[in-house]
């Protein structure tokens, strides 16, 4: 017992360790990777190649005044940016970061744990982490921050929907909610191959949901000056930055697990090929950023009800018929 | 221009029904620019070259023994537009005349050169030293040991 608990703690120390540090650099890899898309360096001074960046921004985020404004609602004010980083920081516990491992003669496992649920739990949790953002602007007495946190709560739903097809096309093919059981059945064929709608589908809302740019509607720094965190300072505005993020990771982690498979790979199969992948989707997050403009709200909102939504469900209904006629 | 076929004018804005070539098209040019070199430069420590016509600080020539080459005419004071130079002429009989005091202050000077097209001797020069920095006004008033060596005052980064 006491060795189990033992190595469930350091596993969960490292787990979240390393997820934050990915946290903390994919920030340097958004402002390099954006710079050197618009023809600049991006961070440089700050160590080599600016790699001590985060590390600065941290410091720097700490040091900054902090700032309530005299109408907020100060209890929600001061707790939004807690739903925020703790919804998205809990997801680390199911991302599947590879199989067992042999380590001075124990069995240990690259995950922390294997929810049967897995999947419906990253919906529900990501869920709860964008109250965090709708209370936050609710609660800042201020009116770009509400419009923000409606748009927000509004986006959400209509994408978390569509999201929700997307993955429901996975566990049709892979016949499981855990994350771990859709791992394994990626074996041979990666969903991506079995499932490629449903992958542009899940990138779509995926970004959606992470208000990345082409629907950074709760943001949206050039209507609402920066929307649900606008009177947000110090600590509490890296918080929320934090937990988009954490966020960006969670989804990269998922994009991997659903349909890249995960740990598997070419010649050997470990860790090395889900950091990889999640990498590479990191990566797509900040190129298709620096590429596409912010849609109109009206737009958001038809291409997600009108083209989406019928989409997901045809790609169901289609699985549903490939899996009746060839008896899968 | 690369960018020329990206920059259209769009006078009707309907729907075109074109919306997967675009997005990729556009996704492929911002890979090809992230593949390529950046166009910015990492200024102090590199700097771009300037034209040889460039209007910087004053530096105040010498000859090949050392000494000014200027005589303290007095022209280049006269001229300055914003009365910037300041000279205190010396004369002992028999010898030629030596500013005891030549003070320019860089604050004042609007760096047209006209100072260097009066001087008789060509004495005084713009260099191309463009980014002097200091943090008080006095820092800013140059007097013939800061004048004879600009090039002292470069900005490195510090």
């Amino acid at each position: 017992m006491l060795e189990y608990m033992t190595i469930l703690i350091i596993k969960t120390l490292v787990a979240f360790a390393v997820s934050l540090l990915i946290v903390a650099y994919s920030t340097w890899i958004e402002r390099k990777v954006l710079g050197h898309v618009q023809l600049r360096h991006g961070p440089l001074r700050v160590g080599f190649h600016g790699l001590l960046q985060p590390i600065a921004d941290g410091i720097k985020g700490f040091f900054k005044e902090e700032l309530i404004p005299d109408n907020a609602d100060k209890p929600l004010f001061l707790l939004a940016p807690i739903i925020s980083i703790g919804a998205s920081v809990t997801l680390i516990v199911i991302v599947p970061f590879g199989d067992k491992i042999t380590l001075f003669g124990r069995e240990i496992t690259l995950y922390l744990t294997d929810l049967d649920v897995g999947i419906l739990f990253v919906l529900g949790i990501s869920t709860i982490g964008s109250y965090g953002g709708i209370l936050g602007g609710w609660s800042s007495g201020n009116k770009y921050g509400v419009i923000g946190g409606l748009r927000g709560s509004a986006q959400m739903i209509s994408y978390e929907l569509s999201l929700a097809l997307a993955v429901i096309a996975v566990v049709m093919v892979s016949g499981s909610l855990s994350l771990i059981d859709i791992v394994n059945s990626q074996t041979g064929l990666w969903n991506i191959v079995k499932q490629p709608f449903a992958f542009v589908l899940f990138i779509i809302c995926g970004l959606a949901e992470l208000n990345r740019t082409p629907f950074d509607m709760p943001e949206a720094e050039a209507e609402l000056a920066c929307g649900f965190n606008v009177e947000y300072s110090s600590m509490k505005f890296a918080l929320f930055f934090m937990a988009e993020y954490c966020h960006m990771f969670v989804f990269a982690a998922l994009v991997t697990t659903l349909f890249l498979g995960g740990w598997h790979g070419p010649f050997v199969d470990g860790p090395h090929w889900f950091f990889l992948k999640s990498f590479a989707i990191i990566f797509f997050c900040v190129w298709e950023r620096s590429t596409f403009p912010r849609l109109r709200y009206d737009q958001v909102m038809s291409f997600g009800w009108k083209i989406l939504l019928p989409f997901g469900l045809l790609n169901i209904l289609l699985t549903g018929l490939w899996m009746l006629v060839f008896n899968m | 221009m690369a960018d020329k076929d990206y920059v259209l004018n769009i006078t009707d804005r309907r729907p075109t029904g074109k919306y997967i070539t675009p997005i990729l098209k556009g996704l492929g040019y911002t890979l090809k620019n992230f593949f390529s070199k950046p166009i910015t430069i990492k200024y102090p420590t590199e700097r771009r070259e300037v034209s040889d016509r460039w209007r910087g600080l004053h530096r105040l020539k010498v000859d090949e023994k050392g000494a000014l080459k200027c005589v303290a005419c007095g022209l280049c004071a006269k001229i300055c537009p914003p009365q910037a130079i300041t000279i205190v002429p010396y004369e002992e009989a028999g010898k030629t005349r030596y500013p005891k005091e030549f003070v320019i202050d860089e604050l004042r000077c609007i760096f047209c050169g006209f100072c260097q097209e009066a001087c008789p001797k060509d004495a005084i020069e713009l260099t191309k030293v463009y980014d002097f920095v200091d943090y008080e006004r006095k820092d800013f008033i140059f007097d013939i040991e800061k004048l004879k060596n600009p090039e002292k005052y470069i900005f490195n980064g510090k």
